[in-house]
């Protein structure tokens, strides 16, 4: 078609006006290579990511197993083109070669003829940064085999050494390992029964071991969980799960445990369990603590457990907390957080002008007149005004679009009533029919 | 014997002591006033459970101080939910109070159970119910009344001590401003010897 990778989308859209187009997700792009990677390593023990779109494996030794590299190729092409993929793929001496002859048709070459299967390739196929290959295009050196031959030293001084290295490493003067990232840790661990269990002690007693092994892989690694998934696998290929969540991060199996009863217990076993399966999908890390600490440290696991075992019934979302914000609009002055992932933190000083202790959306109270209304009625109760402090202006943050706050300024008024309650009071003068807007937004102690 | 030991020794100085370890009752328009001072006196983490629908929320800054960084609020939606997070609660021993506001009348089996749940926590619970709506399994039941204010910096409460299990009710109005767990007793009397506004 024409099109090609670093082009303008103008240019392209001209070469070929139906093109449909997506913003690329590298994460999304990132983690689906790593997926590969995985699944690769059926080929070989060692495979790394080559750049953001390859990957390199080193198939030492093991092409003999799918009765030869051809057919290891083959094999390789048909099961990603069944999964839907598309992929160039080369096979060579050395990772260089591979990485050229892979994005320049790809192929298979034999052992010792490295020089003339890849000497045919631009230079750029090298692994080299653009400014040098336009540079050596520019000095007529457009093809790897014009290279070979040149003397080292004038190449190195005109072009820096990384050329002269990466052409080593594709000729295989100098050696270029397959560097194999670490496997991420899987906190995943099964058991698989001989005969189908139903007592919900013994799904206990199973789950039991599984969590000691699950934790003490999560204490090799200085994790946590954050969430665990038991899976149940029924005799009649039913599944079950049971989720919970933690309020902190933990390894301790003897208190995960108590979270799981309540779960359990809902399950149905219908002709029996054959086959139990516990993963951490969420782990956050966990030094090493102290084990019997101090009666405050205590006191916070306990309190740990509760938000725990709370949560887990009521949703994590309505175990709260209460966080000062740096706002003067009441409704935002503090947030209700979710307590199981944010930490107390001081309270606000009390300084300035009175607040009060129970705050509500405002109520419209029906007044006469007067600033501050002399009685005004609230919730079917008709009140007095004894005793007003105010008005305390309060204007919007206009860099917000509040709805509640488009009537405009608020002027509060704390008033003490006849009949005992002491409210928070505010009109809206900028609001049409000023003076008789009044609401009611909270009660002082 | 240890709630009586402890009852009395504080009933000699400080009358609005709850007995630890049980569970009570406030009732009233000052009910929540007279929870948050309750928190101020109690050290250690704090646990509000009101229903998801309520609109009222505690607003951190007009709370007594230190109150609010020790606060969990627990927003359930249904009466069952909200009755087994207060036993859960009750049950825990590091949470010094547990304030509820359950909007049915508890019924005596759930109010004998948040007593049980109440001792083997040793945790303090403080049901806040609608008039007329306790439980007879309560220790105590308390009616709250804001009151006006003859002096313009005061702020009155009448806190009636309506039922009491193991001692004597009463009445007593004093001001309490809502910023610390001070208070200060006002004559039982309650006639001032001085005019109401100052001689100008």
């Amino acid at each position: 078609m024409g099109l090609s990778r670093g082009m303008a989308l103008a240019d392209a859209r001209a070469i070929c006006p139906d093109l449909a187009t997506r913003p690329a997700d590298l994460a999304r792009e990132a983690a689906a290579l790593g997926t590969l990677r995985r699944w690769a390593s059926r080929y070989a023990p060692m495979v790394a990511r080559d750049g953001v779109d390859g990957l390199m494996a080193d198939i030492s030794g093991v092409p003999h197993l799918y009765g030869g590299e051809a057919a290891l190729r083959d094999d390789l092409h048909a099961r990603l083109e069944r999964a839907g993929l598309t992929a160039a793929s080369a096979i060579a001496g050395t990772r260089g070669a591979a990485h050229a002859l892979a994005r320049h048709g790809g192929g298979i070459l034999a052992e010792g003829r490295i020089a003339d299967g890849i000497g045919s390739l631009p230079v750029s196929a090298l692994r080299i940064d653009p400014d040098t290959a336009e540079a050596l295009a520019r000095v007529g050196l457009s093809r790897i085999a014009d290279l070979i031959g040149l003397p080292r030293a004038p190449l190195a001084r005109r072009f820096g050494p990384g050329l002269v290295m990466r052409l080593d490493q594709a000729l295989g003067v100098q050696s270029e390992p397959v560097a194999a990232e670490a496997e991420a840790p899987h906190f995943g661990v099964r058991m698989t029964l001989p005969e189908p269990i139903g007592l919900q002690s013994d799904v206990m007693a199973g789950l039991t071991r599984l969590l000691d092994r699950l934790c003490a892989s999560l204490a090799l690694h200085q994790r946590g969980a954050r969430r665990l998934r038991l899976e149940l696998r029924r005799v009649d290929s039913g599944a079950a799960q049971v989720e919970i969540g933690l309020a902190r991060p933990m390894r301790d199996p003897t208190r995960m445990v108590a979270l799981f009863a309540r779960g359990v217990e809902e399950i149905d076993a219908g002709f029996g369990i054959d086959a139990l399966r516990l993963s951490a999908p969420l782990t956050e890390p966990l030094a090493p603590e102290q084990i019997g600490g101090s009666p405050a440290l205590r006191q916070d696991d306990a309190l740990a457990d509760l938000l725990s075992s709370l949560g887990n019934r009521i949703g994590f979302d309505r175990v709260q907390r209460l966080l000062p914000a740096d706002s003067l609009i009441p409704e935002r002055s503090y947030l209700l957080v979710p307590a199981a992932y944010a930490d107390a933190e001081p309270g606000p000083s009390r300084a300035g002008p009175a607040r009060p202790i129970t705050l509500f959306p405002p109520e419209p109270a029906t007044v006469t007149a007067g600033t501050p209304p002399a009685s005004f009625r609230w919730r079917r109760m008709r009140f007095t005004t004894l005793r007003a402090t105010g008005p305390e202006r309060i204007a919007p943050e206009w860099w917000f679009d509040d709805p509640a706050w488009r009537s405009g300024l608020r002027d509060y008024w704390r008033i003490e009533t006849r009949e005992g309650p002491r409210l928070w009071l505010f009109a809206t003068p900028q609001a049409p029919g000023a003076g008789r807007n009044w609401y009611v937004q909270g009660e002082f102690a | 014997m240890l709630h009586d030991r402890l009852r009395h020794s504080n009933q000699a100085d400080m009358p609005f002591s709850l007995a630890p370890a049980r569970v009570h009752e406030a009732e009233g328009h000052g009910r929540r006033a007279f929870a948050l001072f309750q928190a101020a006196r109690h050290k250690g983490p704090l646990v509000w459970i009101l229903p998801a629908h309520i609109p009222e929320r505690p607003m951190l800054r007009g709370l007594p101080e230190g109150v609010g960084e020790r606060l969990h609020l627990l927003r359930p939606e249904g009466e069952t939910d909200l009755l087994w997070c207060v036993e859960e609660a009750l049950r825990s021993a590091p949470v010094s109070l547990v304030i509820a506001e359950p909007e049915k009348p508890v019924s005596l089996t759930a109010g004998r159970r948040l007593q049980l749940a109440a001792e083997a926590g040793r945790t303090t619970g403080l049901l806040l119910i609608r008039r007329d709506a306790g439980s007879n399994a309560t220790e105590t039941r308390w009616r709250c009344e804001p009151l006006p204010a003859m002096a313009a910096d005061s702020t009155p409460h009448r806190w009636s001590l309506n039922k009491n299990k193991k001692g004597t009710t009463g009445s007593w109005v004093l001001n309490w401003d809502g910023a610390s767990a001070a208070f200060d007793l006002v004559a039982a009397a309650g006639e001032r010897h001085q005019p109401a506004e100052p001689a100008r």
